[in-house]
């Protein structure tokens, strides 16, 4: 199957006094016709930007989309100008935003709202875009839809908004929704029925999804493929089963041991990753996760790996690893027996210490939203 | 027990479900109504429309004509001097024009004055404002160096030099002078409206529901319209129910100082600038038109403060 995006080489900066943000570095991924995809990683490592990017909504000045390419149903986004830009958003992709608190103008009903896009995209007139805003209302599970869409958003809960924030991503059928940790803002029941509404929508319309979230335990149910995020760069991408079987990178490693299992016995402690990730204006020489890995050796230091398909994993699983690639001293290590190196990891907790203490913190200007 | 309080429960729930929706602007609407200097003031404003309106039909006379046989200065009839005429309820003016007739009219010209010039300014001000804040750059440095320009200047000084220096070209003669005094006090006016824009807009589309009204492919200019200005307009129209009793006190300044109005048009800063030599003898042709201002400004500033009240909690999460 074509696919329907196919990101290249995707460098965003942002250009601040201190330096140059490097927020994506050079992402390549694909997504295909009705294909759910998950980008995973913490906050800071270039996720939103990322989705901020396809889009063409990174705020310039200071950002900048300064290389690559991002091919929409054989079009070039980043070639089109703002018009056909215009033309896409909302009408070919969507986006949910992470807060629904903030994301409605808080002086207009929810018709309003809901049929900005429809009456932009699908030249419908008032009353056409009113019924269809009920009936999307009534499809993201909003109760007496007919009486609540002449409400503000005040007079709505947090879970109801982000229904109506997918009822506006779903209002003209696009091909492609951005989630941009979409449960995030929500308590755990209600982002159980927000995902499950998201899967069963997006299996309905065959729309495709990229979930961005910084939660495992999300993409897992969602996705059929997985890229992990690490500043600013594709880390591992592995269709979702085989990266929860078979993770091969120890940052995902370290994400997977940070959440809680029900399987396992209680007395099993989390384990988090030490350190935070790397100052995205002057980031590491080598591997940019080196300064946390437990596993490192010299060459993580020197040089950073490529992305790169994995022995004893299957065909399309690619890590950004020396350890785990062709030969090296990761390929048989258990992940879940051997935590690593505990005298690298009481050194990473020394360097953590100090930094965090240390009065020159560097107060990185971290891109809007990510 | 259990049962009652249940069933009240479900009483207030049922209650809190069938309680009446209102809007924002209809919850601020209601809030207006309950404050009782507010309502008072619209009653005023509303009364001296009508009077302005009706001027025909209520002056007893000409305002402008001199009578045959002027009976000048005459004082108001309850004054019971000897120095009264019974048809002139408030006495009449040094030419001898009913006072009664020349306040009936003169209210035509506040109204005018003080609606006219605030929608130039905010017209002025909002699209200055809100270009400047959203587009940001060179364009925002641009025209708040020009506004900040214009802000130097001390207000009714300014205000003052327009007026003096076009009053007698052929465009200050139009509409009796009204038409400069318009243009004179947009002028002035729209500064601060701009700043004001600017500084709502500045905050406002840092909001996330811009970038969402972005991400449904909304165009810059429906951004602007349709999510920014409703966003910003509460403390606009606190500042508009402000502009308009300054904007009648401007005039009213001006005529009194002889560069407003052209006489004999009434106006009632004109009318104390007339009476103002005789003020010893016949304080009453002063004291009316004066009453007229103070009354009409402080019913505009008490609907300007419930404006405010009532509109101040208006970002209800």
């Amino acid at each position: 199957m074509a696919d329907l995006l196919e990101v290249t080489d995707l460098h965003t900066q942002f250009f601040t006094r201190d330096g140059v943000v490097r927020a994506v570095d050079g992402v390549t991924f694909q997504v295909a016709a009705g294909e759910t995809l998950g980008i995973v990683g913490e906050s800071g490592c270039g996720k939103s930007v990322t989705a901020l990017s396809l889009m063409r909504l990174i705020p310039q000045p200071p950002g900048k989309i300064v290389k690559g390419s991002i091919m929409f149903d054989g079009q070039d986004i980043l070639k089109m100008d703002d018009d056909d830009v215009r033309g896409i958003r909302g009408n070919n992709i969507a986006m949910i935003f992470q807060d629904p608190m903030t994301s409605l103008n808080p002086v207009l009903t929810i018709s309003r709202q809901i049929s900005e896009a429809l009456e932009l995209h699908l030249k419908m007139d008032k009353s056409e875009a009113r019924k269809r805003t009920i009936e999307l209302l009534e499809l993201v599970n909003i109760p007496s839809a007919k009486k609540r869409v002449d409400d503000y958003p005040h007079q709505f809960s947090g879970g109801m908004r982000q229904r109506v924030m997918i009822a506006m991503a779903l209002s003209c059928n696009p091909k492609l929704i951005l989630a941009d940790e979409p449960t995030t803002a929500l308590d755990v029941t209600i982002q159980a029925q927000i995902l499950d509404l998201l899967k069963n929508l997006a299996r309905e319309f065959r729309t495709a999804f990229i979930l961005i979230t910084h939660d495992l335990g999300v993409v897992a149910g969602m996705t059929q493929r997985i890229n992990v995020m690490y500043a600013g760069r594709i880390v591992e991408k592995a269709d979702t089963v085989e990266l929860f079987a078979n993770p091969k990178m120890p940052y995902t490693w370290g994400l997977l041991r940070s959440i809680p299992r029900l399987d396992e016995s209680r007395k099993a402690k989390l384990v988090p990753i030490e350190g935070l990730p790397p100052d995205l204006i002057a980031p590491p020489p080598g591997c940019k996760f080196e300064p946390r890995c437990q596993y490192r050796r010299d060459v993580c230091h020197e040089k950073e790996p490529d992305l790169k398909h994995i022995p004893n994993s299957k065909p399309d699983h690619e890590a950004r690893c020396w350890g785990t690639q062709e030969g090296g001293w990761l390929v048989e290590t258990d992940w879940r027996r051997e935590i690593g190196d505990m005298r690298v990891l009481e050194e990473i907790k020394h360097e953590t210490a100090s930094v965090t203490s240390a009065p020159t913190a560097a107060p990185e200007t971290p891109p809007p939203g990510a | 027990m259990a049962t009652a309080s249940t069933t009240q429960e479900r009483a207030a729930e049922l209650n809190v479900l069938a309680r009446k929706q209102r809007s924002l602007w209809g919850d601020a609407l209601y809030r207006l109504m309950r404050n009782r200097a507010a309502v008072g003031g619209l009653i005023v404003i509303a009364a001296a429309f009508l009077v302005a309106i009706f001027a025909p039909q209520l002056a007893p006379y000409d305002p402008i004509a001199i009578p045959q046989n002027p009976s000048t200065q005459m004082e108001p009839v309850w004054t019971g001097s000897k120095y009264v005429d019974s048809r002139y309820l408030l006495g009449t003016d040094f030419l001898g024009r009913d006072i009664i007739s020349r306040l009936i009219y003169a209210s035509r010209i506040s109204m005018v004055v003080g609606f006219i010039p605030t929608f130039i300014v905010f017209a002025l001000g909002v699209t200055v404002g809100m270009s400047a804040g959203f587009f940001g750059g060179w364009l925002d440095q641009l025209l708040m160096r020009f506004t900040d320009i214009i802000y130097a200047f001390p207000d009714f000084l300014f205000l003052l030099i327009i007026v003096a220096s076009f009053r007698n070209s052929p465009f200050g003669k139009i509409m009796d002078g009204l038409m400069l005094i318009f243009v004179a006090i947009a002028i002035v006016g729209w500064v601060g409206v701009a700043r004001l824009t600017r500084g709502q807009v500045l905050a406002l589309k840092e909001r996330e529901f811009v970038e969402a009204a972005r991400s449904v492919g909304a165009s810059s200019g429906r951004i602007m319209s349709k999510h920014l200005l409703p966003n910003a307009l509460a403390p606009l129209i606190v500042t508009a129910a402000f502009a308009v009793p300054s904007a009648i006190l401007g005039e009213a300044t001006l005529s009194f100082l002889g560069v407003g109005i052209i006489p004999p048009t009434p106006s009632w800063g004109q009318m104390i600038n007339e009476g103002f030599p005789l003020f010893s003898s016949n304080p009453w042709a002063v004291l009316m038109p004066g009453i007229c201002i103070s009354v009409v400004m402080l019913a505009f500033t008490f609907v300007g403060d419930g404006l405010r009240d009532a509109l101040d909690p208006r970002m209800k999460t």
